[in-house]
């Protein structure tokens, strides 16, 4: 069984808490412009990291609040836990961050642009062939900086 | 000491060096992986092949699932695929020569609520549509064919009846790995264990080789049958999958007489348990909620199956937790397979079984064999391409498949 930290209520057994999956998807900026793949993308495509991965967690039994958490899914060993809107710790000094996006709250609690981490992980389909189209080859339907 | 015991028996398949290269590379030495690389050579007359195992054969999910075979599926898509799978087990011991102690023991799937009452009787319905067989029990049936099932009004959730497949059962999974990899070797498929994919080598978005801890070796067509590490792989090939990696964790009760005479499943209390042809009582229930590559779950997961399963089974209380293991599972959102082609040229997928992949491996094999042979879908895995997830064409048989996944 996992023990996470909650931020607000401390070190907690795992059965208090609710999985709510890779961390860092926003929903799309320009819903309307989206075509098949790229709502399939959204819909249906997440990352399954094998290694560091940036997760949501739900205290549902707690204070009932969202956060998330960098965790190894090889070793289940939790690296970090920060807030919703947060920018992905291990990775916040390093890339350059993209236009607002990078202090924009989650999407998920607010509907905004979310952090430009989605988009590093979106674009690293970019070695995929031109079936898989990735964000950089949608840009006409997605405002430069925006994730979709 | 050595000299001491009895001479090894003859081994089932040998242990080649990989050559340099081969018309088409499996990655995957498990079931899947196997039954593919048979079909290939059987039907297809592909025996310059090999298959690619970076641990030991069948150590994966082959080793760690709980050996239920039905086709009790609602849709018809799945029952068309599954009940073919079925019907290949029931052959399969003469044709492979070796006797995997297939059972037909039937398998029942309680209703607890008016729900799963409507659901199931919608379900024998539609299986019979399809021909599966499959039947409606009342209370006192079930308590009929499993005695050691409380089916009093005395528990939180009281059996209200069950469906039953009556040619359903278990198989001995291990058994079936040696005897698919025992034929495979006769056919002349190579099986190279201990052997890692690392890396694909492509020419434009053409597979021409895979990249191995063993070296490059040269192949026209490369077919995934990773499971767990499906998106690992996917993702050194350069496109994604619509998968996520969970542990899924199971156990065995110490042996016992036997005392459960089929394969008693609940989607509602979520548990499923059979005992084995040797004596333990074998128990599976859901996925983690994380995604892991772990091997391992949390104990919380095991407690509550074993609290289900005392209360349908109250025989069971005194009975003890021999082992618990886990398996990486590749589940999919609409908890149904992925056998096709990929976004790269000669390069094909057959990932996504989640949880019920072992039942299904003798279909698997031969479609996906179907698949990379001519590089277009057999009627039974056509519907089950990668593709749906953008024309919304899903299975989704979350619910609908007699047991949550």
């Amino acid at each position: 069984m996992l023990l996470i930290s909650c931020p607000n209520c401390g070190s907690r057994d795992e059965t208090e808490f609710h999985y709510g999956g890779q961390a860092h998807v926003p929903y799309p900026e320009n819903p309307s412009g989206l075509n098949d793949r790229e709502w399939a993308e959204f819909l249906f495509y997440r990352d399954n990291t094998k290694g560091i991965f940036a997760e949501r967690w739900l205290h549902s039994t707690g204070c009932r609040q969202w956060f998330n958490m960098l965790r190894d899914t090889v070793s289940y060993d939790i690296q970090s836990i920060y807030p919703m809107g947060a920018p992905r710790p291990d990775k916040a000094a390093a890339a350059p961050e993209s236009g607002t996006a990078s202090t924009a709250a989650d999407s998920t609690t607010t509907g905004s642009a979310a952090p430009s981490i989605a988009a590093t992980s979106i674009t690293s389909t970019s070695t995929a062939p031109s079936t898989a189209p990735s964000t950089t080859q949608s840009g006409t339907t997605a405002p430069e900086g925006a994730t979709k | 000491m050595a000299d001491l015991l009895p001479e090894h028996p003859d081994f089932l398949w040998r242990n080649p060096e990989p050559k340099s290269s081969y018309d088409a590379v499996i990655v995957g030495g498990g079931g899947h992986g196997l039954a593919t690389a048979y079909f290939l050579a059987k039907n297809h007359g592909m025996t310059n092949i090999a298959v690619l195992e970076k641990g030991w054969l069948a150590g994966g999910n082959m080793a760690r699932n709980t050996t239920i075979i039905r086709s009790n599926y609602l849709w018809d898509e799945s029952a068309a695929i599954y009940e073919h799978a079925l019907k290949l087990w029931e052959v399969l011991p003469e044709e492979l020569e070796y006797d995997f102690l297939f059972s037909q023991r039937g398998v029942m799937n309680l209703a607890h609520t008016l729900g799963d009452v409507r659901e199931s009787i919608r379900r024998v319905g539609a299986n019979k549509l399809n021909g599966v067989d499959a039947e409606w029990l009342e209370p006192d049936q079930v308590k009929e064919l499993c005695p050691i099932l409380n089916i009093s009004d005395n528990i939180r959730y009281p059996v209200m009846g069950a469906t039953y497949q009556p040619r359903a059962g278990i198989a001995k999974h291990d058994h079936v790995a040696w005897a698919f990899a025992r034929k495979c070797d006769e056919l002349g498929v190579d099986i190279i264990q201990n052997c890692e994919v690392t890396g694909f080598v492509k020419d434009g978005n053409r597979v021409v080789g895979v990249k191995t801890n063993r070296g490059t070796i040269n192949t026209e067509k490369v077919g995934l049958c990773a499971a767990g590490h499906s998106s690992v792989l996917a993702e050194m090939a350069g496109f994604r999958l619509p998968i996520q990696s969970h542990p899924l964790q199971a156990l065995v009760s110490e042996l016992h007489e036997p005392v459960h005479p089929t394969v008693v499943m609940s989607n509602h209390v979520h548990v499923y348990v059979s005992q084995a042809h040797k004596g333990e009582l074998v128990m599976g229930a859901g996925v983690d909620s994380y995604n892991g590559y772990g091997q391992r779950g949390s104990f919380h997961v095991i407690e509550h199956q074993m609290a289900a399963a005392v209360e349908l089974f109250p025989i069971f209380a005194r009975a003890h937790v021999l082992r618990t293991w886990g398996g990486i599972v590749d589940t999919t959102l609409d908890a149904s397979p992925i056998v096709g082609t990929t976004p790269v040229e000669n390069m094909f997928v057959n990932c996504g079984w989640g949880t019920g992949g072992f039942k299904g491996t003798p279909a698997a094999g031969l479609t996906f064999a179907h698949t990379i042979a001519t590089g277009a879908p057999h009627e039974l895995n056509r519907p089950f391409a990668l593709e749906r997830f953008e024309t919304g064409a899903l299975i989704d048989e979350h619910g609908a498949a007699a047991v949550a996944h």
